[in-house]
């Protein structure tokens, strides 16, 4: 088909319509920005001058992260046996919760019903490690061998109390609703950098512990256009849903069909003169590339034996952890804006010993391992990479209390998660909490700051990165929020 | 319209609310919280009155920009006075600042919101092309497209108008019978008939329904992290009766609402009133129980809001609307007519019951009776969460911050004032009330916002293209008269649907070609003036109807419990935490896997994919309106979809059947049954190229020919060609990923 004239007829057309209209229309799954004001120089400056609303595609200001790994610990994984190092505990194990200390903060249905508060330490011992001196705990090594680049933070705190809303608030910026995912709003703001992958893929594994599900709403595009949605990768023959090519057919024979139907098509477009029907045309030949580009991004065969040392022979097993931290590591490459990845079973109210041991085996090598891969390509300085879980766990104990066999309700006054790369200070231990490790002593993070410092990161501001709806402009930050300056480097 | 030349007249409601909203109303307007320097910009009383913080001056004085401070601080150089402040992130164009200052020149008259005034039926315009209007919406229509100087088209040729009619009433092609019938027939009621005929199947119901299922979120499961099975199909069976049986509008809403409440309310009218409980509904272990509770009203209140209202009230549940005349207080005055079920915020874990409390069961007897809409498939007791009043008055609070366990003042059940005050004299405060309230002719605000709705779903974009939002901040309409006109005529009729669609349909607006040529293209690259039909993809389920009717597979049986077509492997298994009957994916067989898209199993945190993709609602919450983007997503499905290749490999079976039958005739009858129209020389000589080039290859590895043709589940056709097969089957699946196939033109 020939391109240039059909080109310009959608451009002509599409200038009379208002931008955001263009460039979801054009581009989908384009970089945005790149193509458009490639095509149209003027047509960014113009709107500009009209005082419209944020352009999509185009940072704020000057960005220290080009993309995210997000490594979701969902389930909640706790604090207490991970980087809260917290020994008073352990002095007082048995002894009840001081009410003091408490402060009649709500409690979950199923412990509200408990008659006493029995604190309970960490089983596993904590040690320093690195220059940071930053306390890990035995259940992550391999972590603590990197902890010179990460960022842990202590002190964050969320809203939401139970699994669904809290982890909908991490990932949507609200605890209810149908609000567009981080990695939905990162797509609609910067778009992709590569046009033959997704914007923002989804990576989803699961462990033996107790878990809570996760959910495709999780990577919703909201409100956006459905370009911005999440698309799942899946373990096993297609990596994205429909991609493969039907058995008896090939690549050959599918590009014989698709050159008929593009001219089928076109012959369709010579009598409407409809410009989606040559935006149809385009995203067949799209598609046809990822049926080349994702099976290609997704073949680890030819990552070099170290490559495989360094994250452990479950980076071999198709959509283990470990494998999944690999292939996260292999879209970011190749210009992937936003990996979602999600980990399952973190959930311990009972049994917690020995369920957050199996959880902590599936993830520390990996998790640690990505952040050394990243370093040694030179990517970590522009990735940023995220670990963590929708809120924190009880210093008290649920149900029966042995030193060996415990469980931890859910907690969402204080817990821990770390970052790495992408201009955040490495070595760094942010934010302390007291020393029952129940409340937040200093530096607070809220769900809200922790966003906001990450759009910051992106080179987006969270109160201009808005998107007009049912006549108001919503933000992932909502109406809080602001950017904490303590962990930028 | 935000460029160039000033309008002579300026207009408060058309030309300067709209600035006003947007960049002042955040600070300067209903909101009490949020006020800055007690100024309200969005009530005369208030702009006209000397400023708190400088009383010798005035926000606005009338017929004197240069003395109102309004148009002083918009014009502002100085950064600490420039309104709106540049920390807002807010600007006004030089446009709009012309506008506000010849409006105040004009005299600054204010007017109510034009969406709060109840419509009243216009003039019906004059127009200069006499002989194109077949009904009173082509001359509103016709009016408009004069003033800006466009033409309607000719009107389509007969099978792309059979084609989209069959479509837009049934959701289904016409079958070859039809489309033979239809061109022979040169009556002048030929159209006429066909209209009258597609009204009047069942399938009609069908395609009806899936907006309303858009608009009420109905799914199969319960939402939340576990995410079990819940059965509350017997509603959608209801809704699809309801459609079919013509019920008027206003009974429709009254029934959904209030059903439970009629005097001697029989079975039908209380399974309507599951349209307010088919909200998420948690079964996660150690919620607080209130705090779900509330979360369910606060869904009600939103949906009833949005999805019949059109305004967006849930602004106001945490604090007063920024845009629109609507306080928290009214917020919670509206959600206190819901707050009087005995309704629980937990009620069971995981595997509990697929219905909560209040429940109706509906027994064998039932659907022998009253409900014998519902298709009932086993003997087992069925069960449908639906409404319930309490015996008492639950008090109701304003919940501060819209939280669960912030209660403030006392409020009780009463509708905004703003856009009809609760009448106590002929409406309870309650649920019957209110729905009495909604369906009253007064209301401004019903009728206008259902019939846009079904203008959207017609036409692809409403008169007022914010279909959820009739506030400040919607778009306003396009056609103003023709809304007002439609709506009131609408409830003249008794509210009656399938009059309104055929109103519709039976246009010469609607009647006319899709074709664009450049000049329209350039004037009006949306289609605001209707100056042609517009081509619209298809919605997600009738992507899938059109593939399955058009190949013979389509299984026409109304309602019944939701089906679980193919599915590639591992969706739900991945992210599921292993309980509940929903945790593995079990697909059915059968009949089954080839029933209308409508009937599509919903298990809401992880919705049908192929449907996700084309943009069909997750039913998360109420939605008026859906995208129509176009990605490489739906591209793969259409290629790759076993559910398009098996009805493909069926298709092209039953042509070879025909052994009477050319080759050239087949793929005519392929192309008519999938597009409904005839081939032209030139398509047929493409797809005869592909298909002699799929015969050469397949011809050359048969073994290839065998694996493509092995899809699905739908008996082999003996004795057939497997080469001819395999080579036919490619051209009927080329033929369904033609955009014009998922396109209705």
């Amino acid at each position: 088909m020939k391109k240039d004239p059909i080109h310009q007829a959608i451009l002509e057309s599409r200038l009379k319509v208002n931008r955001r209209q263009f460039l979801s229309r054009m581009s989908v799954g384009i970089g945005s920005a790149a193509l458009g004001s490639l095509l149209i120089p003027d047509l960014f400056s113009r709107a500009a001058a009209a005082g419209d609303d944020f352009i999509p595609g185009v940072p704020h200001f000057a960005p220290k992260a080009k993309r995210v790994i997000y490594l979701f610990q969902s389930g909640a994984p706790s604090q207490l046996e991970s980087f809260d190092y917290k020994p008073r505990l352990r002095e007082m194990m048995g002894q009840d919760l001081p009410d003091s200390v408490r402060g009649g903060q709500r409690l979950t249905g199923m412990t509200a019903g408990q008659a006493s508060f029995p604190l309970v330490g960490s089983y596993y011992d904590f040690k320093q490690y690195g220059e940071a001196r930053a306390w890990v705990s035995d259940l992550f090594p391999y972590t603590a061998k990197v902890v010179d680049d990460i960022c842990i933070v202590r002190s964050l705190h969320t809203e939401a109390i139970n699994h669904d809303p809290a982890i909908t608030f991490f990932q949507t910026g609200a605890q209810q609703g149908n609000r567009p995912s981080m990695g939905a709003w990162l797509s609609y703001g910067l778009g992709s950098e590569n046009e033959n992958l997704p914007a923002f893929c989804v990576l989803v594994s699961k462990g033996k512990g107790n878990g809570q599900g996760v959910y495709s709403k999780l990577w919703t595009n909201g409100f956006l256009d459905s370009v911005h949605q999440g698309v799942q990768f899946m373990p096993g023959p297609d990596p994205v849903l429909y991609l493969g090519h039907p058995p008896g057919t090939d690549g050959k024979s599918r590009r014989a069909l698709l050159d008929k139907l593009g001219d089928l098509n076109n012959l369709q477009f010579e009598e409407f003169g409809d410009p989606e029907i040559t935006a149809k045309v385009q995203q067949y030949e799209m598609a046809y590339r990822m049926q080349t580009s994702v099976p290609d991004v997704t073949d680890l065969s030819g990552e070099p034996d170290h490559v495989i040392k360094l994250y452990g022979p479950d980076c071999l097993v198709p959509g283990t952890y470990a494998a999944n931290a690999l292939l996260a590591r292999r879209l970011v490459e190749k210009g992937v804006r936003f990996v979602q990845l999600y980990h399952q079973g973190w959930d311990q109210h009972g049994n917690l010993p020995n369920e957050m041991a199996g959880q902590a085996r599936d993830v520390d090598q990996a998790s640690a391992a990505l952040v050394t891969d990243l370093k040694q390509r030179g990517l970590l300085e522009d990735t940023l990479v995220i670990w963590g879980g929708e809120f924190g766990r009880t210093n008290y104990c649920q149900g029966h209390l042995e030193f060996n066999n415990y469980g931890r309700d859910h907690h969402p006054r204080a817990f821990s998660m770390w970052m790495a790369g992408g201009g955040i200070k490495p070595g760094l231990v942010y934010g302390e909490t007291d020393e029952f490790g129940y409340n937040i002593v200093k530096d607070p993070v809220h769900i809200h700051d922790f966003h906001a410092t990450i759009l910051h990161q992106l080179g987006l501001n969270h109160e201009r990165l808005t998107y007009k709806h049912l006549g108001r402009r919503y933000r992932l930050t909502d109406v809080a929020g602001k950017v904490i300056d303590g962990l930028i480097a | 319209m935000a460029s160039g030349k000033l309008p002579d007249k300026v207009d408060f409601n058309f030309h300067v609310k709209p600035v006003l909203s947007d960049r002042c109303f955040a600070c300067h307007g209903p909101d009490d919280n949020a006020r800055e320097a007690d100024l309200r910009l969005d009530l005369e009383e208030s702009a006209y009155a000397a400023l708190k913080e400088m009383p010798e001056a005035h926000a606005i004085v009338p017929g004197k920009p240069g003395q109102s401070m309004v148009y002083l601080r918009i014009t502002s150089d100085d950064p600490d006075l420039k309104m709106p402040p540049p920390s807002s992130n807010l600007e006004l164009s030089d446009y709009e600042i012309r506008l506000i200052e010849k409006w105040i020149r004009q005299g600054a008259e204010y007017e109510k919101h034009w969406a709060f005034v109840s419509p009243e039926k216009p003039e019906i315009p004059e127009v200069n092309h006499q002989g194109w209007p077949r009904n009173d919406i082509d001359r509103f229509v016709l009016a408009k497209m004069e003033q800006v100087g466009l033409e309607p088209n000719e009107q389509a040729d007969k099978e792309h108008l059979l084609r989209r009619v069959s479509i837009d009433l049934t959701g289904l092609p016409p079958e070859l019978e039809t489309m033979d019938a239809f061109l022979a027939d040169e009556s002048p009621q030929a159209y006429q008939k066909v209209v009258e005929r597609l009204l009047a199947s069942p399938a009609y119901g069908e395609k009806m329904a899936l907006h309303w299922l858009d608009v009420g979120r109905y799914a199969d499961s319960y939402g939340y992290q576990d995410d079990d099975r819940r059965t509350q199909w017997p509603w959608r069976d209801w809704v699809i009766h309801a459609f079919n049986e013509n019920m008027p509008y206003d009974q429709f809403l009254l029934w959904q609402l209030a059903g439970d409440m009629l005097p001697n309310a029989n079975k039908e009218q209380i399974l309507a009133t599951a349209f307010n409980r088919n909200h998420k509904y948690t079964e996660e272990g150690g919620v607080i129980v209130e705090e779900y509770r509330v979360t369910y009203n606060i869904d009600k209140t939103n949906t009833f809001s949005k999805g019949i209202l059109g305004i967006t009230m849930e602004c106001a549940q945490c604090h007063d609307h920024k845009y629109d005349p609507f306080s928290q207080k009214n917020y919670y005055e509206l959600y206190a007519f819901f707050n009087n079920t005995p309704e629980k915020g937990l009620e069971g874990l995981v595997g509990s019951k697929p219905a909560k409390t209040p429940i109706m069961y509906i027994t064998d007897e039932d659907v022998q009776g009253v409900l014998d809409f519902v298709n009932k498939t086993d003997t087992g007791r069925m069960m449908v969460s639906v409404m319930d009043e309490l015996d008492s008055l639950r008090k109701t609070y304003i919940l501060k911050r819209g939280v669960y366990d912030a209660p403030g003042e006392r409020v009780f059940a009463s509708t905004p004032e703003s856009i009809l005050p609760l009448d106590t004299t002929k409406y309870s405060r309650d649920r019957l009330g209110l729905a009495k309230w909604t369906i009253s002719k007064d209301n401004p605000l019903t009728a206008r916002v259902y019939v846009n709705q079904l203008w959207n779903v017609i036409f692809g974009r409403g008169i007022v293209e914010t279909t959820g939002d009739f506030g400040a901040q919607g778009k306003l309409p396009s056609h103003p008269e023709l809304l007002d006109y439609l709506a009131v005529s609408f409830m003249e009729h008794d509210w009656d649907i399938k009059w309104l669609i055929k109103e519709i349909v039976t246009s010469a607006t609607y009647q006319q070609s899709a074709k664009i040529t450049d000049k329209k293209l350039h004037a009006d690259p949306d289609n605001v003036y209707m100056a042609r039909a517009s081509r619209l993809r298809l919605p997600a389920e009738l992507i899938r109807d059109q593939v399955l009717a058009s190949s013979g597979l389509l299984m026409r049986e109304l309602g019944g419990p939701s089906f679980k077509p193919y599915q590639p492997d591992g969706i739900w298994e991945v992210t599921s935490s292993g309980r509940g009957t929903l945790a593995r994916y079990v697909q059915d067989h059968g009949k089954d896997l080839y029933r209308r898209g409508i009937y599509g199993f919903i298990k809401l945190t992880v919705p049908p994919p192929s449907m996700l993709i084309f943009d069909a609602s997750n039913r998360d919450q109420c939605e008026v309106e859906r995208q129509r983007t176009n990605t490489p997503l739906q591209a793969l499905v259409m290629m790759n979809d076993p559910t398009v290749l098996e009805a493909a490999r069926v298709l092209s079976g039953t042509l070879l059947q025909h052994k009477e039958l050319s080759s050239r005739e087949r793929i005519i009858r392929a192309f008519r049954r999938i597009l409904c129209r005839s081939p032209q020389e030139k398509e047929l000589k493409l797809l005869t190229e592909f298909f002699d080039q799929e015969l050469e290859r397949y011809g050359n590895n048969p073994e290839d020919a065998a694996a493509f043709l092995k899809v699905g589940e739908y008996p082999y056709r003996n004795g057939l060609d497997a080469v001819q097969h395999a080579a036919l089957m490619s051209l009927v699946h080329g033929i369904y990923n033609l955009e014009e196939t998922i396109t209705r033109s």
